[in-house]
């Protein structure tokens, strides 16, 4: 090969490399489903899984959320103000919390708390042997340790969501009646007269995909990992930053989906 | 009876098992022992289907391993593992009792734990160490936890991987002890994988020792210090003089 052609040969590896590992990646969530679905059940993991990803999730989702409420309600009205605008925060606040803010910002943090501590968990415990001892206890790790996650992520993400939602919009309430100026009654009989069924439904679809993306990314790349700590260290960093761009890559195709037609 | 047949496996161009040829008699204890990196753990490992060998047959019973009722198979074997791994989320007696709790062997709860419970005495633990978890218990304590587990479901055959490395010599010697004894209890085919000599002459029967991903020789414990065998006697006498290369 001519010297001249290594850039070439770089990309094509790096563009085979990637289109590779797309395929390992969906061929693992398409199994994690059928797993889902397949006897043999591990209730008490499932359980285990929904409070981790989703009680435990609670105080930084609310936090996340309060915080973006109320920062989307002072930026709202400090731009309203240039085209005499600032009646519409309550109506704004709710949509881009709900359309978009809130499932964002919640898959974004299952992302980084879940996502993360689901791919350490796992790449630790196949750097340690543990993953190779439950298959000697006959036990299928995909069912035992993947399924369970991706299910309860499945499920609870949503509710997740739904409650970011709420604690934005009581975020951009507190702010709006407290420094701007609303009245309490017209701020809340305006945010829920302008919502619609489909604002609501393309929130709680957008957290189960973020949910399915965040929980599989973990799984996958802690069932993945390489040797050692720095092994464990990388699967946790890629599954983070897979699961990220995936979500808001999901999240542009989703919108495109519902609010496009 | 287990029985490899010119098993070959490789990683890239590293050619780790290179036409391995071994039986193991049913009811005997079959120590491997060979230099680090020679491919005992992968060994292990194609038999029990963690791995799959690149060729040549591994059979159980006369039955090919890997067209085996997974589950059926898996059920027969016991393993201890080099580093114990035991769950660490799950306490000590649901570490030991895992198998009794799900899947075609469960049993309730409260039966599972019982057993569980004798088994941590049948390996010198007594039974507040049950509901410990993995982290809290020193290593020794964790391989003892390691083989309770592994005789939990009371298995035709017990694989024990490194059984003693990262213990002290006192320690070593009760495990060592131990799987001698259980082993004879339970009339158990085992098979140990280990370059620890004590060990060796504590637990097996026969020997066979691996060099460059073959059976180097094999025969009963009695003969191995006879042997005559260049490579054995260097291995066992820890030489750096002599046909294994001391820098690898």
């Amino acid at each position: 090969m001519k010297p001249i052609t290594y850039p070439l040969a770089a990309l094509g590896r790096a563009t085979l490399g990637f289109l590779a590992m797309v395929g390992r990646v969906a061929i693992f969530a398409g199994q994690s489903l059928s797993h889902i679905v397949r006897p043999p059940y591990y209730p008490r993991e499932f359980l285990n899984a929904l409070l981790n990803i989703g009680y435990f999730s609670l105080p930084v989702v609310g936090l996340t959320a309060i915080f973006t409420g109320a920062a989307l309600a002072l930026q709202i009205y400090s731009g309203g103000q240039r085209f005499s605008a600032e009646a519409v925060v309550p109506q704004i606040v709710a949509i881009g919390m709900v359309r978009e803010l809130g499932p964002v910002l919640v898959g974004l943090m299952i992302a980084a708390r879940v996502t993360s501590s689901i791919a350490a968990e796992i790449a630790t415990m196949k750097v340690t042997e543990q993953i190779d001892a439950l298959v000697t206890l006959s036990t299928h790790p995909m069912k035992y340790l993947t399924a369970p996650r991706v299910l309860a992520a499945i499920l609870v993400v949503p509710a997740l969501v739904g409650i970011g939602d709420i604690i934005g919009i009581m975020g951009g309430y507190i702010v709006g009646t407290k420094q701007l100026g609303f009245a309490p009654g017209a701020y809340l009989t305006n945010t829920w007269n302008f919502l619609e069924t489909a604002d609501i439904v393309s929130s709680l679809v957008k957290g189960a995909v973020f949910g399915f993306i965040a929980a599989v990314m973990g799984c996958y790349h802690g069932m993945n990992s390489g040797r050692g700590a720095q092994g464990v260290g990388r699967a946790t960093k890629t599954s983070v930053e897979a699961a990220a761009i995936l979500i808001l890559a999901a999240n542009f195709l989703l919108t495109s989906f519902f609010f496009t037609s | 009876m287990i029985e490899l047949s010119n098993v070959h496996k490789g990683f890239g161009p590293k050619q780790v098992l290179a036409g391995v040829n071994l039986t193991i008699p049913r009811g005997e204890s079959m120590v491997v022992i060979g230099g680090s990196g020679t491919g005992k753990s992968v060994l292990l490992k194609c038999i029990l289907g963690l791995m799959t060998q690149d060729s040549g047959t591994i059979t159980l019973d006369g039955e090919d391993t890997l067209k085996a009722e997974r589950d059926a198979f898996l059920a027969r074997f016991g393993m201890l593992f080099q580093g114990g791994a035991l769950f660490d989320s799950l306490p000590v007696w649901q570490n030991v009792a895992f198998r009794l709790l799900r899947g075609s062997l469960a049993r309730p709860w409260p039966e599972a734990r019982e057993i569980a419970v004798e088994k941590l005495r049948r390996v010198g633990l007594t039974p507040d160490v049950a509901d410990l978890f993995p982290a809290e218990l020193s290593g020794g304590m964790q391989k003892r936890v390691g083989l309770a587990r592994a005789i939990a479901a009371e298995p035709e055959i017990i694989f024990f991987d490194e059984p003693t490395t990262g213990l002290d010599p006192i320690m070593s010697g009760v495990i060592n002890d131990l799987i001698r004894e259980i082993v004879v209890e339970m009339g158990a085919t085992a098979m140990t994988i280990t370059h620890d000599m004590s060990s060796v002459r504590v637990i097996a029967d026969k020997v066979a020792m691996i060099h460059g991903g073959k059976v180097q020789w094999t025969g009963p414990v009695a003969d191995m210090d006879a042997s005559g065998d260049p490579y054995l006697t260097q291995f066992i006498s820890g030489s750096a003089e002599g046909p294994i290369e001391a820098v690898r």
